[in-house]
C-alpha cells in the first residue's frame, strides 16, 4: 500500500506544481506584460460568470478525485486483512513494548517478516503516543483507553525507523525504535531464537485462571458468566437489546469496567480489575480468549432465561473467588 | 440616537450569541458524558434537592420579571419604580446565591465535591449518619429491583452502586462547572445591576434614552434562559414516582 | 526606485489624531480607534519578536541531529511558546486589530467603532492575556505544544499550564470583542449610500472574520477552562483513568482552533483585495465572488474541524465525511486566487511595496492551500500527519501568506496612519529578502516531512540534517527581512516624505481624509456614490475636504 500512498502523493505534486507555476507565471506575466506605462491605462473589467464557473467546477472536480482516491487508501489502511500476524504493542513514555504471539517480547524494536500483512494492536500506559513507521507510510494514534490497529506488509527486508509521532513530553523525539524487516524463512528463526515463557495464549490461560475467571466463565448452564469459548469475533447481545462485537476493546472493557456492557441474561456481578490486571498482562487474557475461537455466527446468547443464577449462589461465588486468588497470587487486591 | 440605540442593542444581542457558544460546548460535553455514564447522571442528579432547584427557578422567573417591570418603568420614565424593580431583582438574585451557597456547602458536607475530596461508597462507613450518600442510595434502589432491571441480590447490588457512585464524579465535576459559570454570570449580572442603580438614582433614563437598562434586561433574561435550561438537564434526569 | 506616491509638496495637516492630546493619559484612555490601533501595533510587535526570538532558537537547535544546543525540555517549551505566542498573541488580532481597527470605520464612513469603549476594553484584555503569558513564560515556561492534548497536558507535566491557559482566554476575549464591535459597526454604521454591495472587500473579510470569532473564540474558552479545571482539581472529563475522554479535548479543542486559522487567514486576503486593485489600477474581477468566498470560508470552517484528528481514533465514517468538506472549504480560496490573478489582467500594474507583498501573498497562499490538499486526503494524511509536512503548510500560509499580507498592509496604510512614507528601496529589499529567506526555511521542511521527520522533535535521525540546515540558513535570512521594516519605519517617521491624503491615489473612504486623519475621521459625513474599486473612472481620485 505503500507504493499507492506514494502515486497520490505524486498525483498531487503534479497537480500542485502546476498550478503553483500557473499563478506565479500569470502574476509574473502580468506584472511585466501589464506594467505601468504613460499613455496607457488598464482596462475596467468587473468580471465573468463563466470564468468564475469553471474555476470553480475544474478544482472542484480534481478536489473529488483527489478525495475518492485518499478514501479508498484511507479505508483500506485502516482496516487490516483478516489473517494478519498479529503483534501486540503498548506505548508508554517513552519507549515501546512488543509482544509477539509466541510469546517473544521486545523493546523498541520490533521484526516482520516479508510477504504476510502484520497487524499491530496498539494502547498506551499513559499519554498519547504515535505509531508511525514513515517507510511503510503508516501511522496510527495510540490511546491510554482502548486499542488501536495498524496494520501493514513489508515487501523488501531492511530496518527502518519507528517514530513516535504525537508530543508526548521530554523524551518523545528518544521514543524511536527499529523495525526490522526479514524473510519469512529468517523470520521464523529470529522467532525460534527468542526466549519466551511461553505464547501470549498459553500466559493468557494461565491468568485466566489466576485470577479466578474459571469460576463464573464456563461452559455449562449453570455458568454465572457467559461462555467465552467462540466469544472473540462475534456479535454479542447485550441487556439492554444492543448488540456489539466482541472485540479486543470489548474483552479489555469487560474486564476493567464491567459493568458497563452486561451481557442479556446475566447479573453484574463481575469485579472489576483495574488496579489489578496491567496491559502485559491483559493482551495475553485477549490472546488467550482469541484463541478460544469457533466458527457459528449467531450472536451469543447462551442464557436464555435471565436469573438463572439463583441469589444464594452469589455470596459463594464471590467467597471462592477470594479463597481461590488467596491462595494463587496473595498479593492480588479484591476490589 | 436611534442609531446609537440600534446599535448597542444589536451588539449586546451578539455578545449574548457569544455566551450561548461557551455554554453551548459545556452543554454538548455534558451531553456526551450523560449519554456515556447515564446511570452514574441519575445517580448524581438523585443526590441533588429538586426543591430547591424548583426554588430557585421560581426565584429567576420572578427576578426577570422585576427586570422586565425596570425596563417598562425607565421607557416611562419613572424613577422610583425604576429604583424598586432594579433593588428587587438585585434582592431575588442574591437570594439565589445564597441558596446556592447552601447548596453547594451540602454538597460539600457529603463530600461530593469531585477531585481529590470525593469519596464513594467508603463514606458511609466512616460516616455513618449520612443517608444522602449515592452509593448507599443506589444500593438500595438496586436491591429493590425496577422495570428495566430485576432485583439484584446485595452484594451484586454492592458492587454495582459502588461503580456507579465512583462514575457519579464526571456528573458532578459538571454539577459544579455548570452552576459555578452560571452563578459567576449571576455574580457579573449583580454588579451590572449596582451599576445600573447608580445611574438610575441619577434619574439618567426616560422614554428618550434607557438603553442601558434595556441592555441590562438582555444580560438578565440570558442569565435566567440559562438556568431555564440548566435545571432539567442537572436536577430533573429520571425523576419519577418522588425518586 | 521608483514609486507610484505623489511626489508633491505635501505639508502634514496641523491637527491629527496623533498630536490632538498628549500624554500618557490620552492614550490609555483613548476611546479613539486610531489610536487604540497604534497601542495594537506596539503590543503585537512586542509579541511577534519574542515569538521569533523562540523561532530562531528552534532553528538553531534543530542545525544538528542530536540537540546539542538545549536540553530536550527546553526545546519542548520552545516551540509550545512559539505556538501560543504566535497564534494567540501575533496572528490572531494582527491584521483585524491593527489594520481592521485603524481602517474599517474610515472605510464605511464613520466617526469611530460602534462600541469605541469596548475597543480599548478589548485592548487591556489582551494586554491582560500577554502578560499572564509572560508569566507562564519567565517562570519555568510551559511545554505542552500550543495545542495542549490531553491526557498529556492534564495530568502529565508540572509546568505553568495554568497561567499560560489563563492567559490565552483572555487573548480569546479580546479578539470576541473586537468582533463583535466590528459585526454591529459594519451593521449599523455604514455612510449613506454604502450599500453592503459597494463595501470594500477588506470590510467583507474581516466581517466574516469577526463572525468566526464571536462564534468560535467561546469554545475555546470553555475548553481551556475545563482544562484548567482538571489540571487543578483532577476532574475527569479528558483523564481516561477517571473515565472522561482525551479524544473529547481535541474535538472541542479543533472546534475552535480550525475556524481560528480562518480568523487568521481571512483578514489578510482581505488587506491583498484592497492592494490588488490599487496597484493595478483596475477594479477587482467577480467582486461579489470574491465577497461571498469570504463568508463561505467562514461558514464551511466550522464543520471540518476534525480533519486534525484522522489519525486520532475518529471512525472511518467521519474521517470521510470531515475529508470531503474539508475539500469543500478549499474551494473558495481558490476562487479568491484565481480572481485576485485576474484582477492584474490588462491593468496598469505597478510594483511598490505592497504590491510585491500581495504578490508574494499569492504565489505563497497558493502553494500553502495546495499542501493543504495533500493533508485533507486521507490515505496520505495517514502518513504525513504529525511531521514536518504540516509544519511547512501552515507556515505557507501563516507566514507566507498572512505575515506577507500584514506586512502588506502596514506599508500600504502607514502613510494614512503616520502621515509619512516609508523609504520605498529599503522596502523593496526588505520584501524581497524575506521572500527568499521565507522559501529557503519552509521548502525543505515539505521534503523533510514526507521523509518521515516528525514534528517536536528536540533531536532527529542524521539522515535529514541537510533539509534542516538549510532551513535554518533560511531562518536567518528570513529574521533580516523582518527586522529590516522594524528598522525603516520607525526611521520615516521622523524622516519619511510626508505622504499627503492620498500617495496612492486609492479608491476608498480612507483616503478620502488627510494623512494622518483628523480624531473624528471626517470633517462631514461622507455620501458614497460608487461602487467600492471605481478606478479608471477618471484617473483622478478626488479628495473630499
Amino acid at each position: 500500500m505503500a507504493g499507492q500512498v506514494d502515486a497520490l502523493y505524486l498525483f498531487l505534486v503534479l497537480i500542485s506544481t502546476f498550478f503553483s507555476l500557473l499563478i506565479a507565471i500569470c502574476i509574473i506575466y502580468f506584472a511585466i506584460r501589464y506594467r505601468k506605462t504613460a499613455g496607457h491605462s488598464a482596462e475596467q473589467i468587473h468580471g465573468s460568470t463563466l470564468l468564475e464557473i469553471v474555476w470553480t467546477v475544474i478544482p472542484l472536480g480534481i478536489s473529488m478525485v483527489i478525495f475518492v482516491w485518499g478514501a479508498w487508501l484511507y479505508f483500506h489502511l485502516e482496516r487490516p486483512p483478516a489473517h494478519a500476524l498479529e503483534i501486540y504493542g503498548e506505548a508508554k513514555q517513552w519507549m515501546w513494548k512488543f509482544q509477539y504471539p509466541a510469546g517473544q517480547r521486545e523493546i523498541n524494536s520490533l521484526h516482520v517478516p516479508t510477504g504476510q500483512p502484520v497487524k499491530v494492536t496498539l494502547i498506551s500506559d499513559d499519554v498519547i503516543h504515535s505509531f508511525f513507521v514513515p517507510a511503510f507510510r503508516v501511522k496510527q494514534d495510540v490511546l491510554p483507553n482502548r486499542y488501536r490497529m495498524v496494520w501493514f506488509e513489508a515487501t523488501t527486508p531492511g530496518t527502518y525507523h519507528l517514530f513516535c509521532s504525537q508530543y508526548c513530553g521530554t523524551n518523545h523525539s528518544a521514543m524511536i525504535g527499529e523495525v526490522t524487516v526479514m524473510k519469512p524463512e529468517d523470520f521464523a528463526a529470529w522467532l525460534e531464537s527468542g526466549k519466551a515463557e511461553g505464547s501470549l495464549a498459553s500466559m493468557g490461560e494461565k491468568m485466566f485462571q489466576q485470577y479466578g475467571c474459571t469460576t463464573c466463565h464456563r461452559p455449562d448452564s449453570g455458568a454465572r458468566g457467559p461462555n467465552l469459548e467462540g466469544l472473540f469475533g462475534r456479535p454479542v447481545r447485550l441487556q439492554d437489546n444492543r448488540v456489539v462485537l466482541a472485540d479486543e476493546n470489548y474483552i479489555r472493557e469487560s474486564i476493567l469496567d464491567p459493568n458497563a456492557k452486561i451481557v442479556n441474561g446475566f447479573q453484574p456481578i463481575m469485579p472489576t480489575f483495574r488496579g489489578v490486571i496491567n496491559e502485559d498482562q491483559m493482551v495475553q487474557i485477549v490472546a488467550y480468549i482469541k484463541s478460544m475461537s469457533q466458527q457459528t455466527g449467531e450472536p451469543l446468547n447462551n442464557r436464555s432465561t435471565p436469573g438463572q443464577i439463583r441469589d444464594t449462589e452469589v455470596p459463594n461465588v464471590q467467597q471462592q473467588m477470594q479463597q481461590d486468588n488467596q491462595k494463587q497470587k496473595p498479593t492480588g487486591k479484591q476490589p | 440616537m436611534g442609531q446609537q440605540r440600534e446599535a448597542s442593542t444589536f451588539g449586546m444581542w451578539v455578545f449574548l450569541l457569544t455566551e450561548i457558544m461557551m455554554f453551548g460546548g459545556l452543554f454538548a460535553a455534558y451531553m456526551i458524558y450523560r449519554l456515556l455514564y447515564y446511570h452514574a447522571f441519575v445517580a448524581g442528579s438523585s443526590s441533588i434537592s429538586v426543591g430547591w432547584g424548583f426554588v430557585y427557578t421560581l426565584v429567576l422567573i420572578c427576578s426577570s420579571l422585576t427586570m422586565a417591570l425596570a425596563v417598562s418603568a425607565a421607557q416611562r420614565g419613572i424613577r422610583r419604580l425604576q429604583e424598586i424593580f432594579i433593588v428587587l431583582t438585585m434582592i431575588l438574585g442574591v437570594v439565589f446565591l445564597v441558596i446556592k451557597g447552601i447548596e453547594y456547602n451540602a454538597k460539600y458536607q457529603e463530600h461530593h465535591i469531585p477531585g481529590g475530596f470525593f469519596q464513594t461508597f467508603d463514606a458511609v462507613k466512616n460516616h455513618p449518619g449520612q443517608e444522602e450518600n449515592i452509593a448507599a442510595q443506589e444500593q438500595e434502589r438496586l436491591e429493590k429491583g425496577s422495570k428495566e432491571q430485576p432485583a439484584l441480590s446485595p452484594e451484586a447490588a454492592k458492587q454495582a452502586a459502588a461503580q456507579i457512585a465512583k462514575q457519579s464524579e464526571i456528573f458532578f465535576c459538571f454539577y459544579f462547572a455548570m452552576t459555578g459559570l452560571h452563578a459567576l454570570h449571576m455574580i457579573i449580572g449583580l454588579v451590572l445591576m449596582t451599576w445600573l442603580l447608580l445611574k438610575v438614582r441619577k434619574g439618567l433614563f426616560g422614554p428618550q434614552y434607557y438603553t442601558p437598562v434595556e441592555l441590562s434586561g438582555l444580560y438578565w433574561h440570558f442569565v435566567d434562559i440559562v438556568w431555564i435550561f440548566l435545571f432539567p438537564l442537572l436536577y430533573l434526569i429520571n425523576r419519577t414516582h418522588g425518586h | 526606485m521608483s514609486s507610484t506616491a505623489e511626489t508633491a509638496e505635501h505639508v502634514m495637516p496641523a491637527r491629527h489624531y496623533l498630536n490632538d492630546n498628549y500624554g500618557i493619559r490620552s492614550w490609555l484612555l483613548t476611546k479613539d480607534h486610531k489610536r487604540i490601533a497604534m497601542l495594537y501595533l506596539i503590543s503585537i510587535t512586542v509579541f511577534f519578536f519574542i515569538g521569533g526570538i523562540f523561532a530562531a532558537l528552534i532553528r538553531l537547535h534543530l542545525l544538528t541531529p542530536g540537540g546539542e544546543l538545549f536540553s530536550k525540555d527546553v526545546y519542548n517549551k520552545l516551540f509550545t511558546m512559539h505556538g501560543v505566542n504566535m497564534i494567540f498573541f501575533f496572528l490572531v488580532p494582527s491584521v483585524p486589530a491593527v489594520l481592521g481597527n485603524f481602517v474599517i470605520p474610515l472605510m464605511v464612513g464613520a466617526k469611530d467603532l460602534a462600541f469605541p469603549k469596548i475597543n480599548l476594553l478589548s485592548w487591556y484584555i489582551y494586554i491582560i492575556g500577554g502578560t499572564f503569558s509572560l508569566i507562564a513564560m519567565v517562570s519555568g515556561g510551559v511545554d505542552t505544544g500550543w495545542t495542549f492534548y490531553t491526557p498529556l497536558s492534564s495530568g502529565f507535566l508540572h509546568t505553568n499550564v495554568i497561567t499560560m491557559v489563563v492567559g490565552v482566554i483572555f487573548a480569546g476575549f479580546s479578539s470576541i470583542f473586537t468582533g463583535l464591535n466590528f459585526i454591529v459597526t459594519v451593521h449599523r454604521m455604514r455612510a449613506p449610500g454604502l450599500t453592503w454591495g459597494r463595501l470594500p472587500l477588506m470590510v467583507w473579510s474581516n466581517y466574516a472574520t469577526s463572525i468566526i470569532m464571536i462564534l468560535a473564540t467561546p469554545v475555546l474558552a470553555i475548553t481551556l477552562i475545563l482544562l484548567g479545571l482538571e489540571r487543578g482539581f483532577h476532574i475527569g472529563i479528558f483523564d481516561p483513568k477517571l473515565g472522561g475522554d482525551p479524544v473529547l479535548f481535541q474535538h472541542m479543542f479543533w472546534f475552535y482552533s480550525h475556524p481560528a486559522v480562518y480568523i487568521m487567514i481571512l483578514p489578510g486576503m482581505g488587506v491583498i483585495s484592497e492592494i490588488i486593485p490599487c496597484f493595478s489600477r483596475k477594479r477587482i474581477f467577480g467582486y461579489s465572488f470574491v465577497a461571498f468566498s469570504s463568508i463561505a470560508i467562514a461558514v464551511f470552517g466550522f464543520v471540518v474541524w476534525a480533519h486534525h484528528m484522522f489519525v486520532a481514533g475518529i471512525s472511518v465514517y467521519s474521517a470521510m465525511v470531515f475529508s470531503l468538506l474539508s475539500y469543500a472549504v478549499a474551494i473558495p480560496s481558490a476562487v479568491k486566487v484565481f480572481n485576485w490573478t485576474a484582477t492584474m489582467y490588462k491593468g496598469s500594474v505597478s510594483m511598490d511595496t505592497p504590491m510585491l507583498y500581495a504578490m508574494g501573498f499569492i504565489g505563497l497562499f497558493t502553494i500553502g492551500g495546495l499542501t493543504g490538499l495533500f493533508l485533507a486526503a486521507l490515505g496520505l494524511d495517514i502518513h504525513i500527519h504529525d511531521t514536518y509536512f504540516v509544519i511547512a503548510h501552515f507556515h505557507f500560509i501563516m507566514v507566507g501568506g498572512m505575515v506577507m499580507a500584514y506586512l502588506g498592509g502596514v506599508h500600504y496604510w502607514w502613510p494614512k496612519m503616520t502621515g509619512r512614507l516609508y523609504p520605498e528601496a529599503a522596502a523593496k529589499l526588505a520584501a524581497i529578502v524575506t521572500f527568499i529567506g521565507f522559501n529557503l526555511t519552509f521548502f525543505p521542511q515539505f521534503i523533510l516531512g514526507y521523509m518521515g521527520m516528525p514534528r517536536r522533535y528536540a533531536m532527529y535521525s542524521p539522515e535529514f540534517q541537510v533539509l534542516n540546515v538549510l532551513s535554518s540558513a533560511g531562518a536567518s535570512i528570513l529574521a533580516v527581512g523582518f527586522i529590516l521594516p522594524g528598522i525603516y519605519l520607525l526611521w520615516s517617521l521622523k524622516y519619511g516624505p510626508v505622504a499627503g491624503p492620498n500617495p496612492w491615489r486609492a479608491t476608498g473612504l480612507e483616503w478620502q481624509t488627510t494623512s494622518p486623519p483628523p480624531t473624528h475621521n471626517f470633517h462631514q459625513t461622507p455620501v458614497v456614490t460608487q461602487d467600492a474599486y471605481h478606478y479608471g473612472a477618471g484617473e483622478e481620485v478626488t479628495v473630499v475636504p
